[in-house]
């Protein structure tokens, strides 16, 4: 089964979970930047959960299946068109020979996410098929898709026919308002107990420098205790740092591996997906968790995963 | 801050369960599935040696435990899923891991020293003649001060590969760039204030760059992606641009290995 993109819209990348295990060398995870919707894509497609898919921004694209196929979206909603139908979003559908899928701008959230029965077959890039665009590498020639790009899906037999629908409660809908939970540390000792106090108790605004690497925010001055250099350490996705500015930039998942900022705070793995569909001129206030919350946030995403899984079996075949 | 005061968020290891020099170390949290273990905030090659040692330890002794780590300037960043193991379980073992440390050390280190051919000014080294001129000497004088030391890869990061060098030479420090260059090539050698490194990949930067290596840092169709591994040594050679044109196709076709030596760390 191959599918060609006529447009991919404003950025469609190839993503899968990341690329673990060379960040001591620099090399970014990458991957996915909402693991949840991307880990329902891939259960409502019965797929592994780390299977490809393509990962859509703002606005999505326009494809063409020469043969059958099936398919999942979800994460935003870009009002997806199947032939001129409506999909439904967060849902499997079954796509005949012959179609064209067809997304346009995102209503609520920023990113959504289509994957393939099969999962996209692009070769693996030291371990993972996640497009790294600035060192070239994963997705197809490392880089976003183009016009023209063939999408080959791993040969899948009997394909489903049924819509495969997640139950609605487990569905997010995407406010213009979000709370992110964060642990404190590794350098919130380099900030004035009043610089906490902001960053904990004040409103911010996403601006318009939000990417895959990072978000920036503005809002109130986060106050350092002397200076916001430190001599560089480790960064992961989620690491809050505060440049001079005062402003915080959350590092997402292309983010470089090591940074020289102060890091006030951690936001959770769980509520990155929350930030990963912000779009400009959102709000977000931050919250502090301890390790323990941060956890059973954890175990509620996997639960929400199984709970999926479960339903989806019952709907569609075996996964692959 | 669930009620809990700054000091109690750190863990203090016990004074008499550590050695001396240890007893500054701090473990700080990164997210859920983040522990930083701080010898120090200073650049310093005691305490990155100190850096890298837990690093093989951990990998050696704990690799169901811990997906990933990543050794910086002057801490040790431990990745690890929260529902393996837990925080506190990890840090006390860590803590009895760090009290062997010494003893690991006398034994352990040693450290690769990689040559790396760089062909310097000309179109390579587009900013030799800044560099020479800020310090008041030759182009010579600059290519034989940066040749003439070993630099310690304390940590890699900024890009793939990227090594973050220590051991320049005041002498040849020059500020960066006013405006960075949108594209640096691949393999570009540069300075920015007191430090020295290469570019992995083509990227925008504001180093001044005074050469270029044909050696590839980065080759990620290559079986060790990576030419540099924190820890490593890296010994620059001057070579002229023929020399490069000539190492250069043998990079292309496979046929250069980097000149690797195996020695024991100084002071250890």
């Amino acid at each position: 089964m191959a599918c060609t993109v006529i447009d991919p819209g404003t950025l469609s990348t190839i993503q899968d979970m990341g690329r673990t295990g060379y960040r001591a060398f620099g090399m970014p995870i990458s991957g996915v930047m909402d693991r949840y919707a991307f880990t329902m894509a891939n259960i409502l497609a019965g797929n592994s959960r780390n299977a490809a898919v393509v990962e859509m921004t703002i606005c999505g694209g326009r494809f063409r299946f020469s043969h059958e196929a099936y398919v999942a979206v979800c994460g935003a909603d870009m009002q997806g068109k199947l032939n001129g139908v409506k999909i439904k979003n967060w849902s499997g559908s079954h796509v005949p020979a012959h179609s064209e899928l067809v997304f346009g701008n995102a209503v609520s959230g920023c990113r959504s996410y289509l994957a393939f029965r099969g999962g996209i077959a692009v070769p693996q890039a030291m371990g993972s098929r996640s497009t790294y665009l600035r060192a070239k590498l994963g997705g197809i020639e490392g880089r976003a898709l183009q016009p023209e790009d063939v999408l080959e899906v791993a040969r899948t037999e009997a394909l489903p026919r049924e819509l495969n629908e997640l139950a609605y409660s487990l569905a997010p809908g995407y406010a213009n308002e979000l709370q992110l939970r964060v642990i404190l540390g590794p350098q919130d000792d380099l900030f004035t107990e009043y610089g906490i106090a902001t960053f904990l108790n004040e409103a911010y605004t996403v601006s318009t420098r939000n990417d895959r690497m990072a978000y920036l925010l503005e809002g109130p001055m986060v106050a350092h205790k002397t200076g916001a250099d430190i001599v560089s350490d480790a960064l992961c996705p989620g690491a809050v740092q505060i440049p001079g500015s005062g402003m915080p930039i959350i590092m997402m998942a292309d983010c470089q591996t090591t940074g020289g900022y102060a890091k006030i705070a951690t936001v959770i793995g769980s509520d990155l997906a929350k930030l990963a569909q912000a779009k400009a001129d959102d709000t977000v206030r931050f919250v502090s968790c301890s390790d323990a919350e941060a956890i059973a946030a954890l175990m509620t995403e996997k639960k929400c995963y199984e709970m999926a899984s479960r339903a989806s079996l019952k709907k569609i075949n075996e996964p692959i | 801050m669930d009620g809990k005061t700054y000091e109690a968020e750190v863990e203090v290891l016990e004074e008499d369960a550590i050695p001396c020099p240890m007893r500054k170390i701090r473990m700080l949290k990164a997210g859920e599935q983040g522990l930083v273990v701080e010898f120090g905030t200073e650049i310093d090659p005691a305490v990155n040696a100190q850096v890298h040692r837990l690093a093989k330890i951990l990998i050696d002794k704990m690799p169901e435990q811990i997906l990933e780590v990543v050794p910086t300037y002057r801490s040790l960043m431990v990745y690890f899923d929260p529902l393996v193991i837990g925080r506190e379980n990890l840090q006390e073992k860590i803590a009895r891991y760090l009290t062997s440390l010494e003893t690991v050390a006398a034994t352990s280190d040693t450290t690769r020293i990689i040559t790396i051919p760089v062909s310097y000014g000309g179109e390579f080294g587009p900013d030799l003649v800044f560099v020479a001129r800020h310090n008041s000497m030759t182009e010579d004088d600059v290519i034989a001060i940066h040749t003439s030391t070993p630099y310690l890869v304390y940590m890699l990061g900024f890009t793939p590969g990227f090594p973050y060098l220590g051991g320049m030479p005041e002498r040849i420090a020059t500020p960066r760039l006013k405006t960075p260059r949108v594209k640096i090539p691949a393999g570009s050698v540069g300075i920015a204030g007191q430090q020295t490194g290469i570019y992995p990949i083509e990227s925008p930067g504001g180093w001044q760059l005074i050469g270029r290596t044909p050696v590839m840092v980065f080759n990620p169709s290559a079986q060790s992606q990576f030419l540099f591994s924190a820890g490593d040594t890296l010994q620059f050679a001057a070579i002229t641009a023929e020399e490069y044109g000539a190492l250069k196709e043998q990079v292309a076709c496979g046929n250069y290995a980097p000149v690797v030596r195996n020695v024991a760390r100084a002071g250890a």
